[in-house]
């Protein structure tokens, strides 16, 4: 390593990086779905030729595919050397959506492609873009029904869809007969293709000014450099054993609770995560396969420590004990298509809820932390063509040690924008009657939890079927040290004259609809920081002046002393 | 005697450029004065009169300011009311569900117009432009009269779909605009008519809250103008590059966001042309941020997608400038794993650099450029008395060299390729992200510290020439005076390319032509030439991202429209998409009235300039490439035209520093740019 001065070292980690995120860039860009174009509901990454692990990711990529990439190329990897899959050659690009096999659900389909340089390989990048449906049971693929992966739609085991530079149009013709609204898959296949070729060009370009044997070296270098610094911001954390738990409202199948039950273990430079204790593994389709287990802890930690680089040894000080028999550990044919965008989120939250009670200046209180996905699909008369619109929606941040939560937040493991109510009505026979801050949705706090939305839409033509997968609609996001929870997620549904709500709260499918029948949403607040009463009495006022609450709430959650002071 | 004043106020510094034209030619005067933060308009009468001339005797002055910029920035803006949609009041707050960063769950945002100054009125039209709610005009002056009771001063309408059919906004302004006692009343859909109702509503609430700020200083400005006997026309710059009449510039004062970065890309593009060049990326770099932007075939690249801060978008057309906050100030440290960084924390312009000589205690990229030679070390004391090179050097012993086992010269110089290899990237998503290719573009120098770092910037990129224009500290000044006018029109349509009738499309940009080009005829003495340009923002059907085509004219078929679009598709992604449908989303036409254009070569005394030993200083000892070389060191002013200059060199002037690498060549050229060649060893 002598010969690896500090400046290459910096300089190789910043041109991995900028590699990285020109791809990212490429991908959304020249994407068709809006899932990726606007939402950017992908990542891109540089993955080690050997085992796969993580060598750099982009900055721009969705955070829960952080940790799952480098398991889906470790699994090809093996594959190939089982002679189960055929071996890597120049232009190759093998496609898997496989979730057993390092990944989410179904609908994150993966890219990878292997770069040779002299004529051996030299890494492989992979890309994940989350396609608008994939078939199944339902439209855009988020059953909440589902009892096996089968019914969640196709599953691609790692195939080589090009060959030599050259799509396989059989391949292709597989997919596409699978999936609906198939018309524009074309181009995101085109699109995640084009990335990669971005980044292995930009690689090139970084080959052919460090030379070989020194990016090895720095690669080598960079990961035990990311180690030492993750174990840096981990000795600051008191040594210790935290316990935490988190729970998701039901799997969509059976009406129970799951519990995530956390030991967070601080020992030296080293934390340990154990889930021992967790549920285990459930009927419906909230499962998690351990390679979305592992990346919603590293993705959590990467949230309370965000300046330390993305590679393999970032996560080399965090041990996470197998969580064998659970719900966070689903093997085939467990349904699992919850996993990414929700039990993820509980896992999230409940390492925040461990590492608050250790580190409470450097921690939030529990955000929204569902993605809030509502699908609906159906068929539109005036245009005389089905389609399948997806909302996502965000939800109120926890209150922190520093200021209130930040209102409409991302989900935690994601980066996606939602689509601007005009462009949703443009495209799809709905009409918004809101969209609108939820009042009162903040968990009351010395620092008081964000605000969830409220949004209510109506069916303006013809027919369709409503699915959700949502969660905190049992429970709201806890407050932390005296804080209150923010307020659970709820769905409505106003069909022929009749409110109801799903039995399974935040989860459903195919609810029949028809012009005129609305649905209805309101995504969780925030928890609240620390004890109400210690709320400066200005905020208070502010926040009934701006009806961010009412009086008879306020008065409740903050206590009449507090407004005494600020009627004036 | 024709005078005219370019005037632009910086963040430190109020530039001038005076160009005065009679039949014996053009000559040009300078002025620099530190701007006056509370009252801008105090640091531009003073530039005049360090510029030794009298208003009264100026015909034109063309002027760039900040003022809207900082208010934004720093929240200081007007008190503004918000009349929108039923339903959807907290479209601005909510704004699309993201938070600042991708990892870390801490921030806060506010948006311009608080919950409490934001009113609904039932009313709503649909997507298709339909009304499905009629307009409640009796709730709209019930609003209004409780926004004026609270103290609003300017007043924002915004309803959804508005882009399809204003006519709700068009009555609820006028049913507004009866009560309002000011002209300060914003329709959403009359700055920016596409859909997106967050960005267009938020541009709307930017141009609103700035619309006072902007009138009353405007009205200061000539005010004061005036009593010092000016009373002939003021241009103001926008963010677009060009210029509006004061008259015309409060009505739409968003757009004077972000034109200062604006002004110096101008500049550049006219040095450009003037140098018989067509491409290049511009590089600003400051002691704070960096702007950088890319000039293909003579014309800035103009975006719609900018955002002044977190949360505010301003979709408004403006030279795309990528800012990165990273600068002089920037600060070098070594992480607690042993790896080297610079930046993002910046010691800003308070404390910054150690040797500015303010406080600043940690090395920062302004400092290693003192340790090395590439600044004048010599000029430290002259400055702040007490700030020594040994006080600078014992930082980056203590800070840097000693943790990584480095000389001080050898960790100075690895914190200024690093700070490089961060810019690169920033150039690399303005070029090769967008299809270009930074090898067929010049790297064109500018600010306090662009010149200093180009060269080996230019090294890192691939790019074969650096160009340091004559007047590097002035060029925002400069982008005034060669600034046109200019007007930009989008209208949203949003239909397939097929099945499109193209005489609505040649309607729709004529009727933009018609408008534009009257607003620009205002200032018909000024104009030499107009030209109306027309595009079309495009994309496939599904997709959501735009990719502009430039029209030839408005009487384009669609088999030709079809091609231009699928072209310049491939020379961005290197795709083609035969199997789907072209869809045509915005129609967008710009007229600009070209000023006479001003001859740059004027910019430089040619006297004086004898040969290349007259200005030479002597020499100092620069360190680069790991070794210290004794190098050249001479004065800008007094190099002749044609003068070559080896590597390892530096150039000062007044307000910039140059550096001429080893193995680099600087060639004077005609109109006293410096045209370095770059190549040599990778520094």
């Amino acid at each position: 390593m002598s010969q690896l001065d500090a400046l290459t070292l910096a300089v190789i980690q910043a041109g991995l990086q900028q590699v990285c995120n020109e791809m990212d860039i490429a991908f959304s860009r020249s994407a068709f779905s809006p899932v990726i174009a606007e939402a950017d509901d992908r990542s891109d990454g540089i993955y080690d030729r050997d085992t796969g692990a993580l060598i750099s990711q982009g900055e721009y990529g969705l955070p829960v595919f952080v940790g799952t990439m480098q398991y889906s190329t470790g699994e090809l990897i093996r594959l190939i050397r089982e002679a189960r899959v055929g071996a890597p050659e120049p232009g190759d690009i093998y496609i898997v959506n496989d979730p057993y096999l390092g990944g989410t659900h179904l609908m994150d389909v993966r890219f990878v492609r292997p770069v040779f340089v002299e004529g051996e390989l030299f890494c492989w990048l992979q890309n994940t873009g989350h396609w608008p449906d994939i078939g199944g049971m339902v439209p855009g693929g988020f059953s909440a029904h589902a009892t096996e992966v089968e019914q969640e739609g196709l599953r691609l085991p790692p195939v080589k869809l090009f060959k030599r530079g050259t799509m396989d149009q059989e391949i292709f013709s597989i997919i596409s007969s699978n999936i609906r609204v198939a018309d524009q898959r074309i181009g995101d296949i085109k699109a995640q293709a084009a990335a990669l070729m971005v980044g292995e060009s930009r690689l090139a370009d970084l080959l052919a000014k460090v030379g070989r044997k020194t990016l090895d070296a720095a690669i080598k270098e960079i990961r035990a450099r990311s180690a030492e610094r993750m174990r840096a911001e981990i000795r600051q954390i008191p040594d210790g054993t935290y316990r935490s738990e988190a729970f998701v409202d039901s799997d969509g199948v059976v009406d129970e609770p799951l519990r995530i039950a956390l030991t967070m273990t601080k020992a030296g430079d080293g934390l340990t995560f154990d889930f021992s204790g967790s549920s285990p593994p459930c009927r419906g389709p909230m499962n998690s396969v351990v390679a979305t287990t592992y990346s919603s802890v590293y993705l959590a930690v990467k949230h309370v420590f965000p300046d330390v680089p993305i590679n393999a040894g970032t996560f080399e000080p965090l041990t996470i004990v197998r969580p064998e028999g659970t719900f966070l550990d689903a093997r085939y044919p467990r349904p699992v298509s919850g996993c990414a965008a929700e039990v993820s989120q509980r896992i999230a939250e409940a390492v925040f809820l461990a590492l608050v009670q250790a580190i409470p200046e450097r921690v939030t209180a529990a955000p929204a932390g569902t993605s809030g996905n509502f699908a609906l699909g159906g068929f539109d008369p005036a245009k005389n063509a089905p389609y399948v619109m997806y909302q996502i929606t965000g939800g109120g941040y926890g209150g922190n040690a520093g200021h209130d939560g930040l209102s409409n937040g991302c989900s935690t493991i994601g980066i996606s924008k939602t689509a601007p109510v005009e462009v949703m009505e443009q495209y799809y026979p709905v009409l918004f009657r809101r969209f609108a801050l939820r009042e009162g949705s903040g968990g009351a706090g010395a620092h008081r939890g964000g605000f969830g939305v409220h949004y209510e839409v109506e069916l303006l033509r013809g027919e369709a079927r409503a699915s959700f997968v949502m969660d905190h609609g049992r429970f709201g996001p806890p407050g932390v040290l005296g804080g209150a929870a923010g307020a659970p997620n709820v769905v409505r549904i106003h069909r022929n004259g009749e409110t109801f709500t799903p039995l399974h709260l935040s989860k459903d499918q195919n609810i029949a609809i028809r012009a005129g029948d609305r649905v209805e949403v309101m995504t969780p607040g925030g928890g609240g920081y620390g004890a109400p009463g210690t709320r400066d009495p200005a905020l208070v006022a502010r926040d009934l002046r701006r009806g961010y609450y009412r009086a008879d709430e306020a008065k409740d959650l903050w206590g009449e002393d507090i407004l005494g002071g600020t009627q004036s | 005697m024709r005078r005219v004043a370019g005037i632009d106020v910086g963040g430190t510094f109020t530039d001038l450029l005076l160009t005065e034209v009679d039949s014996s030619g053009v000559r040009v005067r300078l002025a620099k004065v530190p701007t006056t933060v509370r009252n801008q308009a105090e640091g531009v009468l003073a530039a005049i009169s360090a510029a030794a001339v009298a208003p009264a005797d100026l015909d034109l002055v063309i002027h760039g300011t900040t003022a809207t910029t900082n208010a934004v920035l720093e929240r200081k803006t007007a008190k503004v009311g918000l009349i929108t949609t039923e339903g959807f009041r907290d479209v601005l707050e909510l704004g699309r569900r993201t938070r600042p960063k991708p990892y870390g769950m801490f921030g806060t945002f506010e948006p311009l117009i608080p919950r409490e100054w934001r009113r609904e009125v039932p009313e709503r039209v649909m997507a298709d432009g339909t009304v499905r709610t009629p307009l409640d005009e009796a709730a709209v002056a019930e609003a209004v009269r409780a926004l004026l009771a609270e103290g609003c001063e300017a007043l924002v309408i915004h309803f959804l779909h508005a882009y399809a059919n204003p006519a709700h906004e068009l009555r609820a302004g006028a049913v507004a605009k009866a009560l309002w006692p000011n002209p300060y009343v914003t329709l959403g859909h009359a700055l920016l008519s596409e859909f997106r109702e967050y960005e267009r509503g938020t541009t709307a609430s930017v141009n609103a809250a700035v619309q006072p700020i902007l009138d009353r200083y405007i009205r200061r400005l000539q005010d004061e103008l005036r009593t010092q006997g000016f009373s002939r026309d003021l241009l103001v710059m926008n963010g677009n590059g060009g210029t509006v009449p004061a008259g015309l510039v409060v009505e739409a004062a968003a757009k004077t966001v972000m034109s200062g970065p604006a002004s110096g890309v101008m500049a550049a593009a006219a040095t450009l042309a003037q140098s018989g060049l067509k491409n290049a990326i511009t590089y600003d770099m400051g002691g704070t941020s960096t702007d950088v932007a890319l000039i293909a075939g003579g014309v800035p690249e103009v975006s719609a997608e900018l955002t002044i801060d977190y949360g505010l978008p301003i979709h408004l057309p403006m030279v795309d400038v990528h800012t990165v906050g990273a600068g002089g100030g920037s600060i070098a440290s070594v992480d607690r794993a042993g790896m080297l960084r610079v930046g993002p924390e910046s010691a800003g312009s308070e404390p910054g650099p150690i040797g500015y000589g303010r406080g600043g205690t940690r090395p920062t990229i302004t400092d290693a450029n003192l340790v090395l030679g590439r600044l004048d070390p010599g000029r430290l004391t002259a400055v702040r008395p007490g700030v020594s090179l040994e006080a600078i050097r014992a930082a980056f012993a203590r800070d840097l060299a000693g943790p990584l086992g480095m000389s001080v010269e050898e960790a100075a110089e690895a914190v200024i390729r690093l700070g490089n290899v961060h810019m690169t990237g920033a150039i690399r998503m303005v070029s090769l992200s967008r299809g270009y290719d930074p090898r067929d573009f010049v790297l064109f120098a500018f600010g306090g510290a662009g010149p200093l770092h180009a060269v080996a910037l230019a090294r890192e990129l691939g790019i074969p020439e650096v160009l340091v224009p004559a007047r590097p500290g002035l060029t925002n000044a400069l982008g005034c005076l060669v600034a046109d006018l200019r007007q930009d029109r989008v209208r949203t349509l949003n239909r397939p390319l097929d099945g499109f009738d193209m005489a609505d499309l040649r309607a729709v940009l004529e009727e933009q032509a018609a408008d534009a080009l009257a607003m620009v005829a205002e200032e018909q003495a000024e104009i030499e030439e107009t030209t109306v340009t027309y595009g079309a923002d495009m994309q496939f059907r599904g997709q959501t991202h735009l990719i502009r085509v430039a029209l030839p004219s408005p009487d384009i078929d669609r088999a030709a429209l079809q091609e231009l679009f699928e072209a310049a598709y491939f020379r961005r992604f290197q795709v083609r998409l035969p199997e789907i449908r072209a869809v045509l989303v915005n129609l967008v036409t710009s007229v600009i009235g070209r000023r006479r254009p001003f001859p740059l070569a004027a910019l430089i005394d040619g006297r004086g300039r004898t040969d290349l030993a007259g200005a030479r200083l002597g020499t100092r000892p620069v360190y680069a490439g790991g070794a210290w070389h004794e190098a050249a060191i001479y004065a800008r002013e007094a190099l002749p035209l044609g003068a070559e200059i080896a590597g390892p060199a530096v150039i000062q002037q007044i307000d910039a520093t140059t550096v001429i690498e080893p193995g680099a060549t600087a060639r004077v050229d005609a109109i006293g740019n410096l045209r370095i060649r770059a190549e040599g060893p990778s520094a």
